[in-house]
């Protein structure tokens, strides 16, 4: 394979293509970061001497920063936290304990993270009820579903904009019309969305968003949540007590170098949004095409066109998901195969669009990201191909479907 | 998930992979697993007269592990009487490739799907001999 090898030295490796999972710090943003370890590195709540009132201004420009990239026009609506785990749990929980007498009941979507997820489950053992609605073969809501489950007693409904395995976007606009109409709080997990696609909370009608740095760019510890002050005001019930930061919402002192980190990233991330979805487009497309090009019995996760520019999942028919990984072991992805993850059980996002466990187990996620170029994806192909080929070579289902038996006949052992 | 050099090995460079003719009288044909559970191992034997397996091989759908775990058993039952390839257990199995013990079940497989080529030979025999 001279072709493969060429490829091959076009580019750096172990690529990484993982993008969901997490993202390169840009360098821009790890410059911006440094001082305030160092030099800068007073309590921002330190308002008696220089050392604070430099780290609070830094944070106060941070704030206006964020609240800017999701379209919010006052960033005293934003709480700093650890990260989206952190600012799921806060809005959901925060809005179940504050609402408790205005009703018991909470709506989600069944492909939602599991940080939205197990805050529902928690929520339940304390007596909340939730309604986790379904999605169609694409992976969207049926915005009729959401109408009929809302009920008198509905205090939450909470939708992620940008899905983390398989890219798909949610109708927010009239997800967040509904919910307005209804007289019910919306809370989205915009973690996949920010600097992917435009996010803008009065567009979307929100009343809280939560998103994280290190998946635009930033680093890893440090997202916020957005809480809506005027039209409604949303008021919450903080997860833990103490010094009274963040207006009383979450205690502890503020990670500056990370807050401030967080502020170029999001800064960066939307003001090179719409150059980047273009890129990123063209580029998960001559993935995709070269991938169809190569190879035949390949499914597309999920909606194509209700999507996020760089993301492709997809399922290699016959080629179980973690000894593909194996194979292209250069290339940094992961899969939805129950092998990849601790539970045995095949991802429950592909499960819930309907896609069969036998094709869960063969699915690859693709992250594209600010940092992929073209020869990065055409290695990807390539490389892709290659292992694909030969793990069929050696799939008995493969051999079953050349010689044409339909896979669905076969009385299976099972184990 | 760290992979022991012994799977790895035989995930690269696979031992005898292919497929021997079903119809063959000689060749006993075990398929066991189910492609919702993420594995299904194919393995045939090829018995001469003396009761010896002479040839073997497999085709596997399923991880690395599970890929190691059929390589390896077609090594193992080579030259082997049917009998002492049905005593092959999976521990054995676990033990040489180092498999960690959320991979205990494709050793299993590996072991079942010795045993179901045995006995699809031997059935065949049966029937030849009735
Ligand atoms: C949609 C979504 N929500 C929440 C999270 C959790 O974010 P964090 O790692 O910042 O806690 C992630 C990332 O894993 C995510 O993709």
């Amino acid at each position: 394979m001279s072709q493969l090898a060429d490829l091959r030295a076009a580019v750096k490796l172990p690529l990484y293509m993982d993008n969901h999972a997490t993202t390169r710090c840009d360098p821009r943003v790890l410059a911006a970061m440094l001082p305030y370890f160092s030099e800068d590195y007073g309590n921002a709540a330190s308002r008696t001497h220089v050392f604070g009132r430099t780290t609070e201004a830094a944070v106060d420009k941070a704030r206006a920063q964020v609240a800017a990239a999701i379209g919010a026009s006052a960033d005293r609506e934003i709480v700093f936290t650890s990260g989206a785990t952190e600012s799921d749990n806060l809005a959901i929980k925060g809005v179940a304990h504050m609402y408790r007498d205005k009703g018991d009941h909470l709506i989600t979507v069944a492909t939602e993270h599991k940080a939205v997820l197990d805050a529902h489950h928690a929520l339940e053992r304390e007596g909340f009820r939730t309604t986790f609605l379904q999605v169609g073969s694409d992976g969207l809501i049926n915005l009729e579903e959401l109408r009929a489950a809302i009920t008198d007693q509905t205090i939450l409904v909470s939708v992620m904009a940008v899905n983390n395995e398989i890219g798909v976007v949610q109708p927010l606009a009239e997800i967040g019309k509904l919910c307005k109409e209804r007289g019910v709080l919306f809370f989205c997990d915009a973690a996949q969305a920010v600097g992917k696609i435009p996010v803008d909370v009065e567009a979307w009608q929100v009343d809280l968003l939560a998103f994280t740095a290190h998946k635009m760019y930033g680093p890893k510890g440090v997202g916020a949540l957005w809480v809506r002050r005027k039209a409604p005001r949303v008021r919450l019930e903080p997860l833990f007590h103490g010094g009274g930061h963040e207006r009383g919402l979450r205690s502890g002192t503020l990670a500056v170098p990370l807050i401030v980190a967080f502020g170029e990233a999001a800064e960066i991330a939307v003001r090179e949004q719409p150059q980047e979805a273009v890129r990123l487009l063209a580029l998960r497309e001559r993935l995709l095409k070269g991938l169809q090009g190569n190879l035949e019995h390949l499914y597309v996760n999920g909606s194509l066109d209700h999507r996020s520019p760089g993301s492709l999942n997809v399922s290699f028919a016959y080629v179980e998901g973690e000894s593909l990984l194996m194979g292209i072991s250069d290339i940094a992805v992961s899969s939805g195969s129950a092998c990849t993850s601790a539970s045995l059980e095949p991802s429950y996002v592909l499960k819930a669009l309907g896609v069969g466990d036998e094709l869960a187990h063969t699915s690859i996620r693709f992250g594209l990201g600010r940092f992929t170029t073209e020869a990065e994806v055409d290695y990807a192909v390539a490389r892709v191909t290659e292992v694909v080929n030969r793990l069929r070579e050696m799939s008995p289902l493969w051999e079953m479907v050349q010689e044409g038996i339909d896979l669905s006949t076969v009385n299976w052992t099972g184990h | 998930m760290a992979y022991s050099d012994k799977v790895l090995d035989h995930y690269n460079q696979p031992r005898n992979v292919g497929a021997l003719p079903k119809s063959d009288p000689n060749v006993g044909t075990g398929v066991v697993g189910a492609p919702e559970c993420g594995d299904v191992m194919k393995l045939q034997i090829r018995v001469n007269d003396d009761g010896v397996i002479e040839e073997a091989k497999f085709k596997t759908f399923g991880c690395g592990s599970a890929i190691a775990s059929s390589s390896l058993a077609t090594e193992w039952v080579k030259g082997k009487t049917l009998e002492e390839a049905a005593a092959i257990r999976n521990t054995d199995i676990v033990q040489e490739l180092n498999l960690p013990p959320i991979k205990i079940h494709c050793s299993v497989l590996a072991e079942d799907a010795i045993r179901a080529a045995v006995s699809d030979y031997q059935a065949k025999r049966a029937s030849r001999n009735s």
